[in-house]
């Protein structure tokens, strides 16, 4: 058995199936294709810009030697003065008050949306205009309300995140069997217990999806946030290196996002897994 | 002990695109306490609403139920009610769900934590307690929903098709428990279900309902509950008289479903 067949072949009983086209059980992903899949955006990569005269040239794409450098340099004696650490922490630091504001007001939005009439006839048309309008659409009226520096920004963010979170914690609660609030009634249950031992933990699926989705969505948001009004950031980074056509800075900026980004998925997955172990029982 | 005592119950739900379905129509009984209550009868019955209107869930549009001379209004912790399935709650363990009415009432914990044991086996689930609930087989999640629902000591059980979703064999299993339980605590019982069998052997009362107005159509008062735990339940089912009382059930709802398909031909 080849390397190979040992990452791609099916184990067991599900060996045995003759239909696998569509049973979605059977399609979890293969670890040996995403390594070559990886491998080959590095063959392409390096394709590019072989030999002395590359098919593209430094102003357009850097090498991967070049990039390399720049990563060491960044690492060595940061950008602009600000270490790149400094530089990663910045956005780190506003991706994550944007989204925690956004999970503090928009969780209690979505519950009060899912649990009355009243409060969901209130909030609809607030939330159903305001979602669909992208977060950048309002910067200029944020750097007005909050100034240039960090309050626009984290605000930004918060505004893209906090309508996730409504609609996935409205999902929620609206989610929940009326089988379990009755049995919780019938056991002697109060309003405020039935919303703190039912609804709850049953819409906690839900909002951790939203979160997973929501942090995407902010770090999308962030570059862009941070393209006027700072020196610190990543995405102020890629801006300010773009200027004087770095590109080994802008990609070395963009590989460290989708890093964070990946292994922050991966650290939500595994709380995920930790914390809400029930998701999908019920 | 309190005797339950329905009166004169009408329930009519208006449909949203006009029109009406009369789902009860002046349904009177007294349940003395410690009797256990079977309703069978075809979809549409009735008889569901039935067991939501005592269980307070939904108020009927006319006449009263009243548990111990005490008027029904909302749900209360003296009716409880075990589920056809999903009522439990999947993020809390097996002993936690068991716990949920004790905790709901601040009762002490290490008094909740033996009434706990006490119930789990007596269900036959000892060792189970902190087992996730979604980890158990479809016939031991409803001997959990038994031992939470005993855990507050109501007055009387309701239970909804509490083995519509279960395999015949553990059915046979279950419905000895129902019996075992009911004459080990002397609650009152008030069960739905869809099966003919199950209403002859748990029901000491049967009450077979009959759809368009949703009533009672016949009431029986039957042997095969009390002697249920001293004989065989093969060999019960099996006996003469049961197969023919299920015969004479069986052929009564045959009939009524006939003729809601006539009614529904002459419709359409």
């Amino acid at each position: 058995m080849s390397v190979l067949d040992r990452f791609t072949s099916r184990k067991g009983a599900d060996a045995r199936k003759t239909v696998t086209f569509g049973d979605a059980s059977e399609v979890k992903g293969s670890p040996a294709w995403s390594v070559a899949s990886l491998l080959f955006v590095v063959l392409v990569w390096w394709w590019i810009k072989r030999g002395s005269e590359p098919m593209v040239n430094d102003r357009t794409f850097p090498s991967m030697g070049q990039t390399l450098d720049a990563l060491i340099e960044l690492v060595d004696r940061g950008y602009r003065r600000v270490g790149l650490w400094d530089h990663t922490w910045a956005s780190l630091w506003r991706v994550l008050k944007g989204l925690a504001y956004g999970v503090i007001v928009g969780v209690p939005v979505g519950f009060a949306m899912g649990l009355s009439n009243r409060l969901r006839g209130i909030f609809d048309p607030i939330v159903e205009l305001l979602r669909p309008v992208p977060p950048l659409a309002l910067l200029p009226l944020f750097i007005v309300w909050f100034g240039i520096g960090e309050g626009s920004k984290v605000n930004l963010l918060f505004f893209a995140a906090v309508w996730i979170m409504v609609i996935a914690s409205r999902a929620g609660v609206l989610g929940v069997r009326g089988s379990k609030v009755h049995a919780a009634y019938s056991l002697g249950a109060n309003k405020w217990q039935i919303l703190r031992y039912v609804i709850l933990p049953n819409a906690l699926p839900e909002i951790f999806t939203g979160m997973r989705v929501a942090l995407g969505v902010c770090w999308g948001t962030l570059v862009a946030a941070e393209l006027t009004g700072t020196t610190t950031g990543l995405g102020a980074m890629i801006f300010a290196a773009s200027k004087f056509f770095r590109m080994d800075i802008v990609v070395v900026s963009i590989i460290i996002i989708g890093v964070i980004g990946v292994s922050m998925d991966i650290v939500m997955r595994f709380l995920e897994r930790r914390l809400i172990p029930w998701r999908g029982k019920g | 002990m309190k005797d339950l005592s329905v009166d004169g119950l009408g329930m009519v739900y208006e449909l949203p695109k006009g029109g009406s379905v009369h789902a009860l129509h002046d349904v009177s009984f007294d349940l003395e306490a410690g009797r256990l209550l079977t309703l069978l009868g075809p979809s549409g019955c009735g008889k569901t609403t039935l067991l939501n209107i005592i269980a307070g869930f939904l108020a009927p549009t006319s006449g009263s139920v009243s548990l111990g001379g005490e008027p029904i209004t909302g749900p209360g912790q003296e009716r409880g009610m075990v589920f056809q399935q999903g009522a439990l709650f999947e993020w809390q363990s097996v002993a936690q769900n068991v716990a949920f009415g004790p905790r709901m009432n601040r009762k002490k914990r290490s008094e909740t934590n033996e009434l706990v044991q006490d119930l789990l086996s007596t269900v036959g689930l000892q060792g189970f307690g902190d087992k996730a609930v979604y980890e158990l087989s479809g016939g031991m999640q409803q001997r959990v929903a038994l031992a939470r629902c005993l855990a507050n000591d109501p007055e009387v059980i309701l239970m909804d098709e509490p083995l519509g979703a279960l395999d015949a064999l553990t059915r046979e299993k279950m419905q000895g428990l129902i019996l075992k339980l009911w004459q080990e605590t002397g609650k009152t019982i008030v069960l739905v279900t869809h099966s003919v069998e199950e209403a002859l052997y748990l029901g000491d009362r049967l009450f077979v309902m009959a759809p368009r107005p949703g009533r009672i159509e016949r009431e029986y008062e039957l042997p095969f509950a009390e002697k249920g735990l001293h004989v065989d339940p093969r060999e019960m089912k099996a006996s003469p008289e049961f197969i023919d009382k299920r015969e004479e059930l069986l052929s009564l709802i045959w009939e009524m479903e006939e003729q809601i398909m006539g009614h529904e031909g002459a419709v359409s």
